[in-house]
């Protein structure tokens, strides 16, 4: 057996392992991007093989802390995709506009970046009181910093940028205040946040919606476990309530497909049908 | 290099280009006949914001199908496939593609060494790794790993290049089989194919 097979067994060890002992579920993961995850880790820890890391991850939970922050997809930025927001309130905003409340699901918010994108988007809709958000992730690092809201200084001149692309007429600099080399967010964007740890993998359904987004986050699961997604989201919708994926994201060969129409085809904007 | 290297049959063949990659292209995909039994999988270094528009243009002139990579798309011959902007476009066991938007590898995404790394997990030996003209160190790993597993690794000759840098540093890293003008890249690509 070649080395590169070797590998292989490795990482569907190490997986088991993770999931034998935390419980959570990397095994339908698109499998490449898992390897390369496993690897990156494995040039960190200095260990020469891949199951030489299993006994540290059974033993040491501080070990796993730190790997589900690298399993984790944290790569996000406010108003990512411009057009996309400008589609949400286009076609989505309007017809939420209708409902005297509004529940929305953010499932794998991250550090929180595209939630306080989406709060800024309900404001200035005049959406915002009327709204409550849960945002979700399985990565309780990652939902701490999404809850404190506090991003690099640097960052801002981009997500200005990406703000004013999206379709607003306001003034970026409102929503956060500066503070040494920090942009933290105003307390006003919270009030109607709930941030929560759910794992698409393995939770269900916790509430009926009228909007979920959930972007660039299936690209990392494979066929089954972006059915398993699907259906709970399908689930978890009101009818006719609204479903956002990634821009390289497609409902289209899902098997709840049917169940949905297309309220906006390039931003992947679906809507319930029933 | 060696004829029996030539005669094997290889399954896919991996192009990593960035700096003046547009007018490489150009020249190297019309090249290639319509039934070339090979997919051919692309990552050029764009801006984030470049459409679809260089995709169509490269389908225009040549004579195999080249489109951008779909999420879980198979993998077919006589396609050339894109790397979608801002995306690492990975290979997967059952060759099909799978896209992530994790972090830039060597301030790239999509980078070239996650292409051509996960490329030779599922293909091993029966790999061919190009790296044409560019002005970064992208590719130099993963062009080393893929003549570590027995592929058949080419670079574009520096001297011909429009950026030297990317092949130098792929040259030094990998010392590969052939280093090749573009024309002969081509025709050694065909005949590969036959």
């Amino acid at each position: 057996m070649k080395e590169n097979e070797i590998e292989k067994i490795e990482v569907d060890l190490f997986v088991e392992a993770i999931f034998q002992r935390y419980g959570y579920d990397f095994k339908h993961y698109a499998k490449a991007s898992v390897r390369r995850r496993t690897r990156n880790l494995l040039q960190k820890t200095g260990y020469s093989r891949i199951s030489e890391m299993i006994p540290k991850l059974l033993y040491d939970e501080s070990f796993f802390q730190s790997l589900v922050c690298d399993f984790s997809i944290t790569v996000t930025e406010m108003f990512r995709d411009p057009d996309f927001f400008m589609g949400l309130r286009k076609k989505v905003i309007p017809y939420l506009k209708t409902y005297p409340f509004v529940k929305i699901w953010h499932a794998g918010c991250a550090t929180g970046e595209e939630v306080y994108s989406l709060a800024i988007v309900l404001k200035e809709e005049g959406l915002y009181d009327r709204a409550t958000i849960f945002a979700t992730d399985f990565n309780d690092t990652a939902l701490k910093k999404a809850k404190d809201g506090i991003y690099p200084i640097e960052n801002i001149r981009h997500y200005t940028a990406n703000y004013q692309k999206a379709g607003s007429t306001e003034s970026f600099s409102k929503y956060y205040h500066a503070e040494y080399e920090s942009a933290i967010m105003d307390q006003a964007l919270k009030e109607r946040i709930t941030f929560a740890n759910h794992n698409l993998a393995t939770d269900g359904v916790f509430g009926e919606m009228h909007l979920i987004l959930c972007r660039n986050v299936l690209i990392y699961f494979d066929k089954t476990l972006q059915n398993r997604v699907f259906d709970l989201f399908s689930n978890s919708l009101i009818h006719k309530g609204f479903l956002c994926i990634g821009s390289k994201e497609s409902l289209q060969f899902s098997e709840v497909c049917e169940h949905f129409s297309v309220a906006d085809e390039k931003q992947k904007i679906y809507q319930k049908k029933y | 290099m060696t004829g029996s290297s030539v005669m094997r049959q290889y399954k896919a063949i991996v192009i990593g280009v960035s700096a003046g990659g547009m007018k490489a292209l150009m020249e190297l995909l019309p090249a290639l006949p319509e039934n070339f039994p090979l997919p051919v999988i692309i990552v050029q270094h764009l801006h984030p914001s470049q459409g679809v528009f260089y995709v169509k243009y490269f389908n225009g002139i040549s004579a195999i199908r080249v489109k951008e990579a779909d999420e879980k798309e198979a993998i077919r011959p006589g396609h050339a496939y894109f790397a979608p902007p801002n995306y690492h476009l990975l290979v997967e066991e059952d060759q099909t593609f799978s896209l992530s938007s994790d972090e830039k590898v060597n301030y790239s995404r999509p980078s070239i060494d996650v292409l051509f790394e996960s490329a030779v997990d599922v293909y091993s030996a029966d790999l061919v790794g190009i790296i044409l003209t560019g002005a970064n160190h992208d590719g130099a790993k993963g062009l080393r790993r893929i003549g570590r597993n027995g592929g058949l690794t080419i670079v574009q000759d520096p001297a011909a290049a429009e950026s030297s840098l990317m092949p130098l540093s792929a040259i030094d890293a990998a010392k590969p089989d052939h280093i090749l003008s573009l024309e002969d890249i081509g025709t050694l690509l065909v005949t590969l194919g036959d």
